[in-house]
């Protein structure tokens, strides 16, 4: 048993979870259409694969990873794919996006590629990143690269996320207590791919009968090196890096990850699709989504990839009458679903039906008092009050100086404010002003680059005419001086050339100053936004540079041509 | 499950811890206080709606916050009674217009509004506000509330002198200046009612320990208040024993407790981070004692507090706590 830390802040909302998690994960019967969207995961979205029309079986895939950051997407039975258009998503931008609609068949044929005997590490990472294992705790990072070391990194614990601190979702206390063999087995998996030496599962004190199945699986697997370790319930302890701080006290840097002090951390239901993607070769195309709330039979349910909300909601026994709307995630950090027709996608742990009993309208918010509550509760140990004060003041550069980009925007503020004010909306907008307006600053060094090297250059074009003049003007005989002329130039060229390089210099330098860090734990959105917009500064920065390196040369070659 | 948190539940219970005080105040000084409670309270709610109207702000929430309360209990409470009536109103229009709307309302204000009330009417009506009525001279006529009526809404001076007299802080000053030795002043009782005094700072510290018990406070000032009082007075004591009241003597009288867990604790004036709440509420303990010991005015607590709100924000920038995966604690200056 390992000594346990206690991390700054945190609060206690009414867990709810006895709603959901007194009933057996039970199974959908199967839908006539499934829409799959290519996006369910961070990075790039998967490139469809199939083709309108075509006939596929359940299991195989239907969009291939892109290189980078991405993972495969499968159809969740089989069919005939009779759609790739844009859907509504769950997404909190209530936006629609590029999905796969398959058609099912009713005959359910899936394909099955038994996995090989013997397999090295490259061909398992592989063959994961084609199954499409994304983390399934929220953060749907492609899996395959959370396994591949870098050849300086070292992880030498592992710790299963099971603490599932949102209220109200159950899908991980259920599955440890239906499938911890599993789950230790994924576990394992995970441990011999990233050679962590030891493996410790962090699982909330008010899930007692998940720590206890999972401790007889240990038991039976007699495995020394597992550990399964009750936490204190004390939301946010489900984020990886307080889950991390509180089970081994090692603080992960501001804008780094938990690898960075040789932790790597996977949540359960991960470690539970792994084990079934290496062991019997079947791809990520279902997962366990908790249906709570205002419907009549709250539950855990088996969900295929891709079945509309409302199917589930109705599968749950419908919305009980005083239901109002329906919020995807839990109620600290979950969004509002704007179309109950969106899929349920891998990142959707929990569709949880509003009403006002339990979720009454917000009061009106009132100005803040200055209380502190926001500040004890953070876990972070952030000023939320300073923040907002600047945020609402649109003096971004002071809200980030109260390290704004250090917030994990897990709502304790929100929960615990006097004046119900949305903090943590003040925090996500100020984040992507100073996102946008970063872009604009970008924009203007770019400009300003290009406008001194014009000038260098005109200067340079004046002083090789006048130069050329001089020349022409001596008598022919002292045309031997005449290459000693242009070494002469020459320093003066190199110098410009250093004020041009040194001004770059300069410039690359302030970017890097005010290049917001610390933007893992980002919501899904947030982390794709940043990745457009540091992808565009690349390319923007790439074609400034070929063009300027361009010019140089057209330049430099009418010069050559007249010198001799 | 605990009831959602809210301003109105917060002021609602500063109220109730206040109420022991205004018992021991009922008790010590007769019933004035009742008519000064709720003469602050109608002048406070009244300015307030007027201003809020005046700034097309809306009414209900503003007045249903509870914050112009809390600053009317407390003017109430650090005036003496049975002052006239224009007096209270004068204290609230300062509190309520100048020391919280003019700076932008609930949340808004350096200063402390009870305080700032309460420091113009000690400087501009310092005849009125240095006289209490007396304790001992209560406890062998009970002033009726026909009295008390009559002195603040009358004029009624009649028995005024004859039942006010000066605070232990003043006795204090006066018999210094004429020569007499601290020690035997405390020690011969000739400072009044300094024993009934007790009671009220104990019913003070018994509401100051239920804000702490509901975690509307924390101990931090208080608690540095309290040590800033005690030690500067303590090192002054040691000093100069002769004609230094002592550290006992200067956390009961006055204006101490009530300051110590009521005013210096306003979160929107005082300083907010855990650090910087020490620093602040041990140097306004300092001050405090400066100004009781050398200064002019009998107490210092309201010019300590308000001189330490005007640094508040200044402390906070110090003294920002380390942001969990930082190497330092953000000190202005540095990069964001």
């Amino acid at each position: 048993m390992t000594a346990l830390f206690k991390f700054p802040g945190g609060v206690h909302p009414p867990d709810h979870k006895a709603e959901s998690n007194t009933t057996p994960i039970r199974d959908l019967p199967l839908l006539p259409r499934y829409v799959v969207p290519l996006s369910q995961h961070l990075g790039k979205p998967a490139e469809p694969c199939v083709s309108v029309g075509e006939r596929v079986l359940g299991g195989q895939m239907i969009g291939a990873p892109k290189p980078g950051v991405s993972a495969a997407i499968h159809a969740p039975t089989s069919g005939r794919v009779s759609a790739i258009e844009a859907r509504p998503i769950a997404h909190p931008s209530g936006l629609n996006a590029p999905c796969i609609v398959i058609d099912s068949d009713g005959e359910d044929a899936c394909i099955t590629t038994p996995p090989p005997a013997h397999e090295d590490r490259e061909t398992q990472l592989t063959r994961l990143r084609n199954m499409g294992l994304a983390g399934l705790g929220g953060a749907v990072f492609p899996t395959h690269i959370k396994l591949a070391p870098g050849s300086d990194e070292h992880w030498p614990l592992l710790i299963l996320n099971g603490a599932e601190c949102e209220p109200w979702i159950t899908c991980d206390d259920r599955l440890m207590r239906e499938h911890a063999d599993a789950i230790l087995d994924g576990a394992h998996l995970i441990q011999n791919l990233i050679g962590a030496a030891q493996i410790l599962v962090g699982v909330e004190d008010n899930k007692p009968e998940a720590i206890a199945a999972l401790r007889s699986a240990a038991n039976t697997a007699s495995q020394s090196n597992i550990s399964i370790c009750p936490v204190p319930t004390l939301y946010p302890m489900g984020g990886g890096k307080q889950l991390t701080y509180a089970l081994t006290g090692r603080t992960t840097p501001s804008g780094g990850r938990t690898t960075d002090v040789g932790v790597q951390v996977f949540n359960v239901g991960t470690a539970y699709a792994l084990q079934h993607a290496i062991r019997h070769g079947e791809p990520l195309t279902r997962r366990i989504v908790t249906v709570t709330g205002a419907v009549k039979n709250p539950g855990n349910y088996a969900v295929r990839i891709g079945t509309p909300i409302s199917a589930l909601i109705a599968a749950a026994g419908g919305r009980t009458p005083n239901a109002y709307g329906t919020l995807i995630g839990g109620p600290m950090m979950g969004f509002d679903l704007a179309s109950d027709e969106a899929p349920v996608s891998k990142m959707v742990n929990c569709i949880l039906v509003k009403d006002n009993q339990n979720f009454p309208p917000p009061a009106p918010a009132l100005p803040c008092i200055r209380c502190g509550a926001c500040a004890r509760a953070c876990p972070v140990s952030l000023q939320p009050f300073e923040m907002h004060w600047y945020a609402r003041a649109h003096d971004f550069g002071k809200a980030q100086s109260f390290k704004l980009f250090d917030c994990i925007e897990c709502g304790c503020c929100d929960h615990v404010c006097p004046s119900h004010i949305p903090l943590v909306s003040f925090f996500r907008y100020a984040k992507s002003e100073i996102w946008a307006r970063e872009q604009e600053k970008d924009a203007a060094d770019r400009a300003r680059v290009r406008h001194e090297f014009r000038s260098f250059r005109l200067e340079r074009e004046k002083m090789e005419k006048a130069a050329k003049h001089a020349a022409a003007a001596k008598p022919k005989t002292e045309v031997a001086t005449a290459p000693a002329a242009v070494p002469d130039a020459d320093p003066e060229a190199a110098r410009k050339k250093a004020i041009l390089a040194a001004a770059m210099a300069r410039a690359a330098e302030a970017r890097k100053e005010i290049t917001p860090k610390n933007t893992e734990g980002l919501p899904e959105d947030k982390v794709r936004e940043i990745s457009e917009i540091e992808s565009r500064r690349a390319s923007l920065l790439q074609s400034v540079h070929d063009s300027i390196v361009k010019e140089e040369e057209e330049e430099s070659s009418p010069a050559q041509k007249e010198s001799p | 499950m605990s009831p959602t948190p809210s301003v109105a539940r917060i002021m609602t219970q500063v109220l109730v811890a206040l109420s022991p005080g205004i018992a021991a105040h009922f008790w010590l000084f007769g019933p004035g206080i009742l008519f000064s409670l709720v003469l602050c309270a109608s002048f406070g709610l009244l300015f307030e709606a007027l201003i809020l109207k005046a700034r097309h702000y809306p009414l209900r929430p503003f007045l249903g916050d509870g914050t112009t309360l809390v600053t009317a209990a407390l003017l109430a409470l650090a005036l003496p009674t049975l002052l006239p009536w224009w007096l209270y109103a004068v204290g609230m229009l300062f509190a309520t217009v100048v020391g919280k709307h003019l700076y932008g309302g609930l949340g808004q204000n350096t200063f402390n509004p009870a305080m700032l009330g309460f420091a113009v009417l000690i400087v501009s009506f310092p005849a009125q506000i240095n006289v209490w009525p007396a304790p001992a001279a209560l406890a062998s006529y009970s002033l009726s509330l026909r009295d008390a009526y009559d002195m603040i809404f009358a004029g009624a001076r009649l028995h005024i002198d004859a039942y006010s007299a000066a605070t232990p802080l003043d006795s204090l000053r006066v018999h210094l200046r004429s020569g007499q030795e601290a020690t035997s002043l405390i020690g011969a009782q000739l400072i009044p009612d300094l024993q009934a005094r007790d009671l009220v700072a104990l019913s003070y510290l018994l509401g100051g320990l239920y804000l702490l018990a509901r975690r509307i406070i924390t101990w931090h000032i208080p608690v540095a208040f309290l040590g800033g009082i005690a030690l500067t007075s303590g090192v002054l004591y040691l000093l100069d024993p002769a004609y230094q009241a002592g550290p006992f003597f200067h956390l009961i009288v006055g204006g101490t407790l009530l300051g110590a867990f009521f005013i210096a604790t306003d979160p929107v004036s005082a300083a907010n981070t855990p650090v910087g709440k020490l620093l602040y509420a041990g140097l306004a303990g300092l001050i405090t004692v400066m100004i009781r010991s050398f200064g002019s005015f009998p107490d210092g607590v309201a010019f300590a507090i308000l001189l330490m709100n005007s640094a508040a924000p200044l402390i906070d920038a110090y003294t920002q706590p380390k942001v969990f995966g930082h190497r330092r604690r953000h000190l202005p200056g540095d990069k964001p």
